[in-house]
């Protein structure tokens, strides 16, 4: 098999600079603002190595956790948090229906079940319209983005979050979860976790190809043999509930959501506070804007998120 | 085979190896292949990652692979299975052995030979009729009562005897039959623990993706050579990958995953006791090795491409001695040292016990934690007079002297510790320039991005300077002991202010260059034997073939129209061939078995081979040369047009291994050295030949011990590497397994009460150790010969140093060694299993 | 540290104007989206692009010899990342490889030679040179202590079995030639192994 055409413009040890448009190379995408992007996890590829957690916290200069054996098959790092924003959940079935251990699997991931877990970034996400100062925002490439110089902290978005994603950091209080890389998105480069993972279980792309590319696996995976594969969070799946729209992030999964650790109907919370919460928005806004014009005319400077180098 | 030519097999069966965990990017191929309809087979004594994405898992016991693949050689062979044109054509299937030869299946798992006072072989009798065929291994000599190369010289007079119609009694293909005639798919299942419907199932998969049209690959890592039978392991793999023509060829092959970044290449310029670069052997004071003239005269081989060993000996003399070498002091043949013995890990971590090494220098090795008896290993080292570290943190082994485990339990205290110990900081990768050799032999280069922090070097700059240092101290000695020193070529030129060395440099060394103008050679064939070319190591030369043109550094992939086989991506050994012994991807007549698996063929019209991948073999020599008997052709002369296997004598894929195997001719199972059961097969319960060092400092206990009764199998997990010292010293990784644990079936969990994450200790007559258990269902019991027997994993990552800690596996294992490696036997051993912890001081940080 | 402009009354005014979101809002733009765009998020890049140096490496782990660029800044390493131009990993990495930027940067690293005398319970810092003299005379003492130059029966053996070393399968090729020719062609050393038997 051949590598991507473009590759071979580039035939020097040592590179100018970054490959513009990297993610042509690594994923076959051209990233451009005004497109929707996203993750298609198809976990019948998934090794469990967790390099996507790896390249994620290396990239986003994220801590561990805490350190200690949770027993919980080879999940160690428990559950997506504001330091983990790819998890991979392990499920062990490896006795079969007759309770004796299985030999002969169906095609592809089986009987130990591991999923890369992250952000959907929902098309309407719920999260979002819970923030009250518009930390959360949808960005250029159609994703959520928690936004750290705007954040303060609030936690709204946290109960909202109908998948437990969002978290609030114990180290400087405020909201993280997933960024989609958005700093990477501008450069042309692909997510850290999809770029790494070695057998494209994470895949990334434009939203509508990837549904499409994940649609055609099911139909393959059913033909191999893989009869209970479907797709959760593509559009008019399990997990495209509850008014969430689908998913940007969305799964192929071949047991029932739950075994995952994912809800079977998600819902917006939103759905039913939205007419409060939309007063309520509109107060906090006007306070905020005359306290923020305070503060610009008393403090000049560039804010940033503090995070980006340090490392524990 | 190239790590991504497995995305063209149409079978892969991975055994001896935990592919996705320990191999993750290799294994993408895996599923490419997957994706393209062909059977993933994981064949392991755990259920793995590996297994979780494969069609098919079997399990077997640890240390029983061998039952195993003889069972699917003799379904092969049984069931008339196997590639007939492929392997009459190009193995030595036909060939006649000798007929004093006597198999296993006759002396109760001894071959003929056998020598009960040395515990050893003689080899005559595994020989061809009339006819001794050398080792193609490094160490092409062994031991006739005839001489040896009276002997050899004979595959010069005519063709190997052969009997084409394969009745004669010994010939290979009846001796193979009646070898295996008793590995039937029962006897599998009671040796391996495997259902014979799984194995029968996997032995079928294989077969049905092997053929013209078809190619199926094997993998295999550790988990094959960690055993005191280890390369008859691989062996058995060969012969499987020979009766079914899938060597050679596209999607065929038997791939080594290796790993450690550059193994290979410390293999083919061995930083290892018995061989010299390029695998030619390291002379030997006990054979007759004592004059060039003899080393020559027992090592070269009259037929096939070992024939110009010659030329690469001399040229590597040449590059270490320069001027020094000259035809009048044998090219400077005596400035070499020569071996006494086995001078490997395992009997050095004895040597150094008894006092017999004095000084030890440690290039990023961590052997408290990696070898075997840990326990034995951290007290030599208090043996020693001083040792140097060089790594990038302080390991267990550099702070055995106030950390390790005799520390610890006050049986040593630093002030009785006489070693003087210096503790180095290494350069990592990005910090220095050089080549990496792959599981694949690809030579890679790497940049040098940044410096290192503070006095951090690389090992070139401490060997250089140290060597600069040496030459210095010796350079007015007239003591004839001082010569080999003060005649060694050492003038790589430095730059920068830290003195680096030139690594450029020293690639062009090893690459080769002509004597007289210092040019390069661009491949191995320009080598000589008359001192006029240099050359550090034969097999490399082509990676800097001229001036400005290093090949390793070369970032030329193959696009998506292009062959696959990506020539202008760094460079493979030997002269940029991917496959080795791709000739046989061709048949006989020099056309692909099939136009659905082509990699090289005979081109008539411009009389040469041509093809996707560079051949190996002679480039201009047709499918149709004999050779020429009555003049009594030597070397490649002597192979004929359809003998692809050029670096054997006889240019046959070795069905059957006359010479160079300690432990016999047919891979055969034995049970490991320590076994909970008696072995099914043969009266013969061990590998005879086995290396065992059994003293009060390394303990064994005999078969079926009730005081440990569980098969125990020590392993790696994805999230680290080795030893662990670099990912338990980074969070990321650290947290991702952190902790050291063991994984118990629960069936033997209910017996004794064990819940996950309760404490337990495990023992073996070396130690003990505590962990935590980890209740997994990936984990089973086995039923073998009516007996169950428990099977306990161990990673063996952890040590007290870095932020994921835990007790050192290899406290548990034993020294003890495969017959052709010395390789240890950490796979397949017994323990002892109670709930609970040792009652004992904390240790370390 | 940075120096830090001085900003202007109207400047900053301006910037506030610029960023404010209602304006925003009102010319059309959504408050879930574009208006809600911050500073921080409109200045945000990969810091990749602040690279003045990018070479190729080889993963330093496993034998399967993924490649990785090297992206450096004023000599110090910001990231390591899979080189997407490689056969082998085409850009992935596996998380040991995807760890490699905390390998280099991580906190256990040391950047100082060591000694611990004989018998003595510390550490002690040294130089770099004064650690390569010592270590040079006591291989040269041991060396010319146990050399070897013939066994009894006259066979020459040119070697001494009292100096050991281990190590070499993560190291460069042209290291191990280096401890090859130096240990065994230079000093006569037989015990010389690497990880190829662990």
């Amino acid at each position: 098999m051949g590598v991507p055409a473009r590759a071979l413009d580039y035939a020097d040890s040592f590179l100018p600079g970054v490959i513009p448009q990297e993610a042509e190379l690594t994923a076959g995408v051209r990233i451009e603002p005004g497109k929707s992007y996203g993750f298609f996890t198809d976990t019948t590829l998934c090794i469990g190595c967790k390099a996507c957690e790896v390249a994620c916290k290396e990239w986003n200069a994220l801590p561990a956790d805490d350190l200690g054996l949770k027993g919980t098959s080879y999940d160690n790092t428990g559950s997506l948090s504001a330091n983990t924003w790819r998890h991979v959940a392990f499920v062990e079935k490896i006795s079969g229906d007759e309770g004796t251990r299985v030999t002969e699997m169906q095609p592809f991931q089986s009987n130990w079940l591991m999923m890369s877990d992250v952000c959907k970034h929902c098309h309407n996400a719920p999260c979002l319209e819970a923030c009250p100062t518009g930390a959360l925002f949808r960005t250029e490439f159609d994703t959520v983005v928690v936004q750290p110089d705007i954040c303060n902290g609030c936690g709204y978005c946290v109960p909202a979050c109908p998948f437990g994603v969002v978290d609030l950091s114990p180290d400087d209080g405020k909201a993280h979860k997933c960024t989609l890389c958005y700093d990477r998105l501008k450069g042309g480069l692909e997510p850290a976790c999809a770029k790494s993972c070695p057998t494209d279980s994470i895949q990334f792309g434009e939203v509508p190809d990837l549904v499409e590319r994940a649609k055609a696996r099911v139909v393959d995976l059913h033909a191999k043999g893989a009869r209970n594969a479907y797709l959760y969070g593509a559009p008019d799946t399990p997990g495209a509930t509850g008014g969430l729209g689908h998913l940007n992030a969305f799964f192929l999964l071949t047991d029932r959501p739950e075994v995952y650790n994912l809800p079977t109907a998600p819902t917006r919370a939103a759905n039913r506070v939205e007419p409060a919460l939309t007063a309520g928005l509109v107060t906090m806004a006007g306070l905020a804007l005359t306290a923020a014009a305070v503060f610009a005319l008393a403090k000049a400077g560039p804010t940033g998120p503090g995070r980006n180098g340090e490392i524990r | 085979m190239p790590q991504w030519d497995l995305a063209n097999a149409d079978a892969i069966l991975v055994m001896g190896s935990n592919m996705a965990e320990n191999h993750p990017i290799a294994f993408r191929f895996v599923l490419q292949a997957k994706e393209k309809g062909a059977t993933i087979i994981h064949a392991d004594p755990r259920f793995t990652r590996t297994s979780a994405l494969s069609d098919m898992h079997a399990p077997l016991r640890a240390g029983s692979d061998i039952a195993f693949l003889g069972g699917i050689i003799r379904h092969i062979l049984e069931n008339d299975l196997w590639f007939k044109n492929y392997v009459l054509g190009y193995t030595n299937i036909s060939t006649i052995i000798d007929e004093r030869f006597q198999d296993t299946s006759e002396l109760d798992g001894l071959f003929s030979g056998w020598n009960e006072e040395k515990q050893t072989y003689q080899y005559e009798s595994w020989q061809y009729k009339d006819m001794h065929v050398p080792a193609s291994l490094a160490e092409h000599f062994v031991n006739t009562t005839e001489s040896f190369s009276d002997c050899t010289k004979r595959l010069k007079k005519g063709p190997t005897p052969k009997d084409l119609t394969l009745q004669h009694p010994n010939c290979v293909y009846q001796i193979l039959k009646r070898h295996y005639a008793a590995y039937t798919p029962e006897m599998v299942e009671r040796t391996t623990g495997c259902p014979k419907e799984t194995f029968l199932k996997v032995a079928d998969a294989l077969v049905r993706a092997s053929g013209p049209d078809k190619t199926a690959a094997i993998c295999y890592a550790v988990g094959w050579t960690h055993h005191s039978t280890g390369v008859q392991m691989i062996r058995a793999a060969a012969i499987i990958q020979l009766l079914l023509g899938n060597i050679g060829r596209p999607g065929g092959g038997i791939l080594a995953l290796r790993g450690h970044s550059s193994i290979q290449g410390s293999t083919d310029i061995p930083t290892l006791y018995n061989m010299l670069p390029g695998y030619l052997p390291q002379p030997h004071a006990f054979k007759p090795h004592g004059t060039l003239k003899d080393f020559f005269g027992v090592e070269e081989t009259p037929t096939g491409w070992w024939s110009n060993f010659p030329k690469y000996m001399i040229s590597l003399m040449k590059a270490w001695y320069g001027d020094n070498a000259v035809k009048e002091n044998d090219w400077g043949y005596d400035f070499l040292p020569k071996i006494v013995g086995d001078h490997s890990q395992q009997p050095l971590t004895l040597a150094i016990r008894d006092g017999l090494v004095k000084g030890l220098f440690l290039l990023g090795q961590n052997p408290a934690v990696g070898a075997s008896n840990s326990a034995l290993v951290q007290r030599s080292l208090a043996n020693l007079d001083w040792m140097v570290v060089r790594d990038f943190t302080e390991t267990e082994t550099a702070s055995f002297w106030h950390k390790g485990r005799p520390v610890r339990d006050g049986e040593l205290t630093p002030q009785n510790i006489k070693t003087e110990v210096f503790l180095m900081p290494g350069s990592l990768a990005g910090e220095k320039a050089g080549t990496f050799t792959n599981t694949h032999r690809l030579v890679q280069w790497h940049d040098k991005v940044v410096d290192g922090p503070g006095d951090s070097r690389s090992e070139l700059w401490f060997i250089h300077h140290l060597g600069r240092r040496l030459k210095e101290l010796y350079q007015d000695s007239a003591d004839p002991k001082d010569k080999p020193i003060r005649s060694l070529t050492w003038n790589y030129p430095v730059k920068g202010e830290k003195e680096d060395p030139d690594v450029e440099a020293v690639l062009k060394e090893i690459n080769g260059y002509t004597v007289a103008d210092g040019k390069q050679i661009s491949d191995p064939k320009y080598l000589q034997d008359d001192g006029s070319t240099a050359c550090g190591c034969w097999i490399y030369c082509g990676v800097f073939p001229e001036e400005g043109h290093n090949q390793a550094r070369s970032r030329r992939p193959d696009g998506p129209d292009g062959p696959g086989t990506h020539l202008g991506w760094g460079f493979a050994w030997p002269a940029n061939r991917r496959t080795l012994y791709n000739r046989a991807s061709a048949d006989l007549q020099g056309k692909p078995w099939s136009e659905k698996k082509t990699l090289v063929w005979w081109n008539a019209e411009k009389g040469h081979w041509e093809g996707k991948d560079n051949v190996d073999f002679s480039q201009e020599k047709p499918p149709d040369y004999r050779p020429e008997w009555s003049q009594e052709p030597s070397g490649m002369d002597a192979l004929g047009g359809d003998d692809p296997f050029i670096m054997i004598a006889d240019g046959r894929g070795a069905l059957y291994v006359p010479s160079g195997l300690k432990d016999g001719p047919l891979p055969t199972h034995y049970e490991p050295v320590e076994s909970p059961v008696r072995n099914p097969l043969y009266g013969q319960q061990h590998n005879p030949a086995v290396k065992i060092w059994q003293r009060s400092d390394n303990p064994l206990h005999a078969p079926g011990d009730p005081r440990y009764p569980h098969a125990l199998t020590t392993y790696r997990l994805t999230e680290h590497h080795s030893g662990g010292t670099p990912t338990r010293s980074v969070a990321t990784t650290a947290e991702l397994q952190p902790e050291g644990f063991c994984e118990i079936p629960p069936e033997l969990a209910g017996e004794l009460g064990i819940r996950t994450l309760d404490w337990v200790v495990l023992s073996t007559p070396r130690g003990d150790i505590e962990t935590k258990a980890i209740v997994t269902e990936r984990l089973q019991p086995f039923q073998l010969n009516g007996q169950s027997v428990f099977q306990i994993g161990l990673p063996w990552h952890f040590g007290w140093r870095g932020y994921a800690t835990g007790d050192i596996a290899n406290v548990l294992t034993a020294i003890v060694g495969d017959p052709n490696t010395s390789m240890h036997e950490n796979k397949a051993l017994t323990c002892g299993l109670r709930k609970g912890r040792l009652n004992r001081p904390a240790q370390g940080d | 540290m940075k120096t830090i402009r001085r900003r202007t009354f109207a400047s900053r005014a301006l910037n506030f104007v610029r960023e404010w979101s209602l304006p925003r809002q009102a010319a059309g733009q959504s408050a879930y989206a574009e208006a809600a765009k911050s500073r921080y998020s409109t200045q945000l890049r990969p810091r990749l692009e602040e690279a003045d140096t990018v070479g190729t490496n080889i993963c330093p782990y496993c034998a399967v010899g993924c490649a990785q660029l090297v992206y450096a800044k004023n000599g110090r390493v910001i990231h390591v990342e899979g080189d997407p131009r490689s056969p082998i990993n085409q850009g992935t990495l596996c998380p040991k490889g995807a760890a490699t930027f905390g390998w280099l940067t991580s906190d256990q690293r040391m950047s100082q030679v060591l000694y611990r005398a004989p018998y003595s319970d510390r550490w002690e810092p040294k130089p770099l040179d004064w650690a390569m003299d010592r270590i040079a005379q006591l291989t040269k003492r041991t060396r010319d202590e146990t050399f070897v130059r013939t066994l009894p029966n006259g066979m020459p053996v040119n070697h001494t079995l009292a100096i050991a070393s281990l190590g070499g399968a993560t190291l460069d090729n042209e290291e191990n030639y280096a401890i090859k020719k130096l240990f065994s062609g230079g000093l006569g050393m037989v015990w010389i192994e690497n990880q190829a038997r662990v």
